[in-house]
């Protein structure tokens, strides 16, 4: 049965098409013909990678709202739990983003707002690209019996929209608690199904290379054959879908948070401290227009590095949209 | 074909049949929708046990799933637990999303053509990089922040510059509106605008640049640079040759990401106070007498056959427009 490739890779981009069109970006894949000789294939990366002109400007911006989110915290003079004097007032010396209606310090608000949102991306990444890693390898590599399961799965999964699903699981879970670890994980559990899909997809045509057959051969053990042989094989994708989980896991969080399912008041995220500043949007702006502006910005970042590290590693990849 | 699309809404009924379990079971164990009236010191026994013999809550968490099941087989919803029946309500409900979410995609993927093409025939010239900049920021853009921006920035500067409300910010419709079909009509459009322009907004996006890809890959394949060499002039190549193949991949893309737009749509219905499918969703998730596993299992039903449809319809058709494409 010739059903049209479903994985996530294979639907989104035909051989070459997107490395064609993210040229426009500004980078120099396939511009002037590079000088190859000599060089590792991480090196070639690397090098294709510091060329790429919004990759590098996402990457820069991206590493300084990260340092600001965790290092300006210990020397700023409000924390974020804080009240202050004054309350409701707009953007000044003494509160560079406004205070909200109660006085909390906007700014002290949205970096520890950017903390939370960045660490549970960190997780959610982390645990979805191990997990989707290793289940997508072992589905691709024995195929058969755990393919066919992996596969009806994540059918499962892409069949619920994937935000109804979260709202969902974290309905379940915020009785409990709302901490962003716990918020984190299920977001993992479900995003890890893309991830697995892309790993699986790779291997199965890995599996017919000569190397691998030539490992087999020769007598090397399964584990050995994927995870020395295979994996650093299909490094490429992972990065890429990795960089890309992390632009969805924020997205995700945000709007869970917005829709009053993810992380609670008193502790703060992007998401609800938008939501909070949504009705008043008109009066006191800048409740709506930092912590967006912020939020924004993250993203657009990450999906610049995203885009560098797939024309520098592997041209035929792209994203998926929560 | 017909025992590829017979194996394949098979399938899809599985795989909806383990779904409805799964949240089932996941959104009966969540809660207690008797715990406010638990709370109320006043309540006798005899109350609560009313209400739960009521809602079913007297038998186990599997023996109401087959309940559920069996009567929903029938064509029966059930009833929520503010009492009333599911069903009338969803078919309401799944109207009003509708009207928000077919016109976003029809209009999305309109714009996401143009815009490909003109991507990828003006390859790096000024309008494809503003609207390759463009199709960046909205990609980037969260759904709540571009709907409240839209609502209260936009919105608000258009009425005051036209003198009267022409796009309204809330609802679906004006309540109680009486007037003919054309003014209904009317109203209709002047309370879609909002919510419809931003699903497309951030839904063109990715399709834009994946049109734009995938024309650019067809463009440089040598049967397009055989016609122009052969004389067939530069119009003609771009419409009949490299644009019928180029619109292939597209169509997919879209019936894939409809779950996406279904799911940006929550969000959206919930900024613009929309009483649609969304909202319905989180009423049943959260409120006084929640979960509302009769309201939750309706919509998951409902939602997830469209969309299994959409990806049914999305295969067939990838076929009948690709020869190379056979289902066996």
């Amino acid at each position: 049965m010739a059903e049209p490739q479903r994985d996530v890779g294979a639907t989104y981009g035909t051989a070459a098409t997107e490395y064609a069109a993210d040229r426009a970006v500004g980078t120099s894949v396939e511009g002037a013909p590079e000088d190859t000789a000599g060089r590792s294939q991480l090196n070639l990366a690397f090098h294709r990678f510091i060329h790429h002109r919004m990759a590098l400007a996402g990457l820069t911006i991206f590493v300084l709202l990260v340092a600001i989110a965790f290092i300006v915290p210990h020397f700023w003079k409000w924390g974020y739990a804080e009240i202050t004097p004054s309350f409701a007032s707009g953007p000044s010396l003494e509160h560079p983003m406004g205070t909200d209606t109660i006085g909390h310090d906007l700014f002290a608000q949205v970096m520890q707002a950017t903390q939370t949102s960045l660490k549970s991306a960190f997780i959610v990444t982390v645990l979805a690209t191990v997990v989707g890693t290793v289940i997508g390898a072992i589905a691709g590599y024995y195929g058969k019996l755990a393919d066919a399961t992996l596969m009806r799965f994540t059918d499962l999964v892409l069949t619920v929209p994937l935000l109804a699903l979260l709202l969902v699981l974290a309905n379940v879970l915020s009785k409990q608690s709302s901490n962003y670890i716990y918020i984190a994980i299920i977001i993992a559990a479900v995003l890890w199904t893309y991830l697995a899909r892309l790993v699986r997809g790779t291997f199965l045509s890995l599996r017919e290379h000569d190397y691998v057959i030539a490992a087999r051969a020769i007598g090397a053990r399964d584990r050995r054959i994927i995870f020395r042989h295979m994996v650093p094989n299909a490094m490429g994708p992972i990065v890429v879908n990795a960089t890309l989980t992390v632009a969805n896991a924020i997205l995700i969080e945000s709007a869970l948070s917005f829709l009053g399912l993810g992380i609670q008041p008193p502790a703060v995220s992007l998401g609800n401290l938008i939501a909070n500043g949504q009705g008043s949007a008109t009066t006191e702006w800048w409740l709506f227009a930092f912590p967006s502006a912020v939020l924004v910005l993250i993203i657009l970042a990450v999906n610049f590095v995203g885009d560098g590290l797939r024309d520098a590693l592997d041209p035929r990849q792209t994203r998926v949209r929560a | 074909m017909s025992g590829f699309i017979v194996r394949r809404t098979l399938a899809g009924i599985a795989i909806l049949f383990v779904a409805s379990f799964l949240t089932f079971i996941l959104v009966a164990e969540s809660g207690d929708p008797l715990a406010t009236l638990k709370a109320n010191p006043h309540t006798t026994q005899a109350a609560i046990d009313a209400a739960s013999a009521r809602l079913g809550l007297d038998h186990s968490v599997f023996e109401r799933y087959w309940i559920w099941l069996s009567h929903f087989v029938r064509g029966d919803m059930g009833n929520s637990t503010q009492g009333g029946p599911v069903e009338p309500q969803l078919w309401q409900r799944l109207g009003v999303t509708m009207k928000m979410v077919l016109p976003a995609t029809i209009i999305a993927a309109v714009i996401a053509v143009a815009l490909g093409i003109l991507g990828a025939v003006r390859q790096y010239k000024l309008d494809d990089h503003i609207s390759t900049t463009l199709a960046y920021i909205f990609y980037a853009t969260p759904v709540f922040v571009l709907g409240i921006l839209l609502k209260d920035f936009v919105a608000i500067n258009v009425n005051n510059a036209i003198g009267h409300t022409v796009v309204y910010t809330v609802g679906d419709s004006t309540a109680g509106f009486t007037g003919g079909f054309g003014a209904r009509l009317v109203d209709d459009v002047e309370h879609s605008i909002l919510p419809v322009l931003t699903l497309v907004l951030v839904t063109y996006a990715a399709w834009s640049r994946y049109q734009r890809a995938s024309l650019l890959d067809v463009l440089n394949s040598d049967y397009v640079r055989f016609a122009r060499a052969k004389g067939v002039p530069r119009r003609r190549v771009l419409v009949r040759h490299a644009l019928r193949n180029a619109l292939i991949p597209l169509t997919t893309v879209i019936a894939l990401d409809f779950a996406a737009i279904i799911g940006g749509a929550v969000i959206t219905e919930i900024v613009y106070g929309w009483e649609g499918m969304g909202q319905f969703l989180l009423n049943g998730l959260q409120g006084p007498l929640t979960p509302d596993v009769n309201v939750v299992q309706a919509w998951l039903v409902v939602t997830a056959a469209i969309i299994i449809l959409f990806n049914l319809l999305a295969d067939i058709s990838y076929a009948a427009l690709d020869p190379r494409i056979r289902y066996g």
